[in-house]
């Protein structure tokens, strides 16, 4: 029996979410908890109630947007994880703009959020370039840009951004320059819909152009993109910029785009580990832009449900990161896919 | 390649005699600069040399980092279940074994995709060691342990070393000598090269790799518990701070020789020495604020790959999985 060419990496998705779900039981029932009950919660404090699946859907938009910036990078057949990074400079150059530029309204939410946006681009193009003229592993480089950006923002936040007597976050975002709150239950806001028009654009870009076809050729077979004549160091700016900014986008997002803080908190705590987050968001949306969209809900759900977990069950929500990890772990596996349909018969 | 042996330590040596005029200008003593520089070399060298053997037989393991976050979480536990220091660095080097086992195992049988595994480890262990480390002690980030349980030091002329340095110095040896001295290191070699010729020659491609691969990962995991038992004295939930990625560097940079690994190792040690040593010293710290000298780390990484690196030949297969014909 074979599944459907196009049910397959649906079906694998599902089986690498499993297995994360799996272990994690596992890891609940290892620390003393009943994995039952703490799923419960988790599922009743995601979905359970209209105000739940709005906070859901809050959580899930970040996500969305680190999910692309890992995607387009492996469409092109790189491995950027610097998304972490991007973040925190889209988060302070948002910041920034929002909270000390006073722009009429409309403009100025314009003008935020290309900050953001064009900050994260920016600092996507130090690992771009390094990779593109000197070969260095974009593995490593961009993990040297995530701690440079930790050290830089909070040196940025506290030193120019810093809300005179609170130290602890910076000016917050002026009215004019705040996304519009959805429903005043949960912290959803309009940027949800800029986010999903941006994974709109990044599919119509990647599937719809000729640079775009370029960068998913050079991704899938590289040789081949050389000999139609496509140069790798453009396909390698080009996707680690529209990368930034997804990543950039996702920062402010959090400083614009969600109350009740309108700013960046000085230990970076409301925009930490979005970035590597979205790295398990992508793979199991397949790094498809519309598959990000499906799985940034479900690991939405997972964020804001552990909250709920945590509160009533005990488990610590860090658990869900930890899950995401395994996630990530399975769906690299190719075999386990076999392995689950007992395949495995050489 | 080998004649270039000299370049790093030549490099090495410039920076620490310019490092140590720096300091005694600016009113500190070399003595401690290197003293520090050693400790932070030993974590990265372990993990280098262990992964330089790994690549050269064909793998690649980018979760050095998780295993340092995860091994320094285990070896600060089976220390105070052992009370010793010394269990403790035997728990994080059997912990990093396994998991260097594991993500062998996942490459090797289920030929998966070796960097996006090495992500995977990663990013669980960034949220796995903030739950154990409430789990285990009931308080969020941080853990401070009873003294007692460090890792003693020794007096030589050139400030305390720790005897783990010494460890990390004589597995770079053995591991140079393994490798271009002995049969089981010509086999290693062939397997990253032709794994195919490997097998035809009736020698296990698997076996050989999970061997490194368990190799990387004791090595590593040896280092991970060296950070708070060895260095720190005590343990917090971001303790390896990139230093996974740094070694990586470090492998790239010696081009899998693992003595090169250990010259590099040092190169990147003394600049985190002297990074904590600028924080703290006086006239200083006022004038430089502490996030650029917490960078310094980072950005002569990036500047050393980009430099010095270029393009580097690595085993034919490295990163690939092997599949019988």
């Amino acid at each position: 029996m074979r599944a459907p060419r196009t049910l397959r990496p649906l079906l694998e998705s599902v089986a690498a979410v499993s297995v994360g779900l799996l272990a994690g039981g596992v890891l609940i029932w290892a620390f003393g908890h009943s994995p039952l009950a703490a799923y419960r919660a988790l599922l009743m404090g995601a979905f359970g109630s209209r105000e739940d699946l709005l906070e859901t859907l809050a959580f899930a938009t970040p996500l969305l947007l680190t999910a692309l910036t890992f995607a387009v990078g492996v469409r092109a057949g790189l491995f950027n994880i610097g998304a972490e990074g991007q973040v925190y400079l889209g988060a302070v150059g948002a910041a920034s703009v929002a909270g000390l530029l006073p722009l009429p309204p409309g403009v100025h939410l314009l003008a935020a959020t290309l900050a953001g946006m064009t900050a994260g681009a920016l600092w996507a193009l130090v690992p771009a370039m390094l990779k593109a003229w000197r070969g260095v592993h974009e593995v490593i480089s961009t993990i040297m840009c995530n701690w440079i950006a930790l050290h830089l923002s909070m040196y940025l936040a506290i030193t120019f951004l810093a809300e005179p007597g609170r130290a602890e976050r910076t000016i917050p975002a002026l009215p004019t320059a705040r996304y519009p709150v959805l429903s005043e239950e949960s912290t959803l806001t309009a940027v949800l819909f800029v986010a999903v028009g941006l994974a709109l654009g990044v599919y119509a870009y990647l599937w719809g152009t000729r640079a775009g076809y370029e960068l998913r050729l050079a991704g899938e077979n590289p040789d081949a993109a050389r000999y139609a004549g496509v140069r790798p160091e453009r396909v390698v700016v080009l996707s680690f910029v529209l990368g930034g900014m997804a990543a950039g986008f996702a920062g402010a997002s959090q400083v614009i785009g969600r109350p009740p803080a309108w700013s960046l908190y000085a230990t970076l705590g409301n925009v930490t580990t979005l970035g590597f987050d979205g790295i398990g968001v992508a793979l199991v949306g397949r790094n498809h832009p519309l598959g990000s969209v499906l799985a940034a809900v479900l690991f939405g759900a997972l964020v804001q449900g552990g909250r709920l977990m945590e509160y009533e069950v005990g488990v610590l929500s860090e658990l869900v990161r930890a899950l995401n990890g395994i996630v990530v772990l399975a769906m690299a596996v190719p075999e386990l896919w076999s392995l689950l349909r007992g395949r495995l018969v050489r | 390649m080998r004649g270039r042996t000299w370049l790093p330590w030549a490099a090495g040596g410039v920076l620490v005699v310019a490092a140590g005029r720096l300091l005694e200008w600016a009113g500190l003593p070399p003595v401690s600069l290197l003293e520090t520089g050693l400790l932070a070399m030993t974590p990265l060298a372990l993990a280098a040399v262990g992964e330089c053997l790994n690549e050269k037989a064909g793998l690649v393991n980018i979760g050095l980092e998780a295993i340092f976050l995860l091994t320094a979480t285990v070896g600060v536990w089976f220390a105070e279940l052992g009370r010793s220091g010394y269990v403790g660095l035997l728990g994080g080097a059997m912990t990093g074994g396994l998991l260097g086992l594991g993500l062998g195992a996942v490459s090797v049988y289920g030929r998966a995709d070796q960097i996006i595994a090495g992500i995977g480890l990663n990013v669980f262990a960034l949220g796995f060691v903030p739950f154990l480390l409430i789990s285990l002690w009931a308080f969020p980030g941080i853990h401070v342990f009873p003294n007692e349980l460090m890792v003693s030091r020794l007096r030589t002329p050139i400030g305390q070393v720790s005897p783990v340095t010494l460890g990390a110095v004589g597995a770079a040896v053995l591991a140079h000598l393994l490798l271009h001295r002995t049969v089981l290191g010509f086999r290693l070699r062939a397997v990253g090269e032709r794994p195919e010729a490997v097998d035809v020659a009736g020698l296990r491609v698997d076996r050989l790799r999970l061997l490194t691969a368990t190799i990387g990962g004791t090595l590593a995991g040896l280092g991970g518990a060296f950070l708070p038992l060895g260095w720190f004295g005590a343990l917090v939930k971001e303790i390896s701070a990139g230093r996974g990625f740094i070694a990586l560097a470090c492998v790239v940079f010696a081009g899998l020789e693992p003595l090169l690994a250990l010259g590099a190792a040092l190169l990147f040690g003394l600049a985190d020495g002297f990074a904590s040593a600028v924080a703290v010293t006086p006239g200083v710290k006022e004038r430089v604020p502490f996030y650029f000298v917490a960078m310094i780390p980072y950005a002569l990484t990036l500047a050393v790959v980009a430099v010095v690196i270029g393009r580097r030949r690595f085993p034919s297969t490295v990163g690939r999985p092997y599949v019988r014909e």
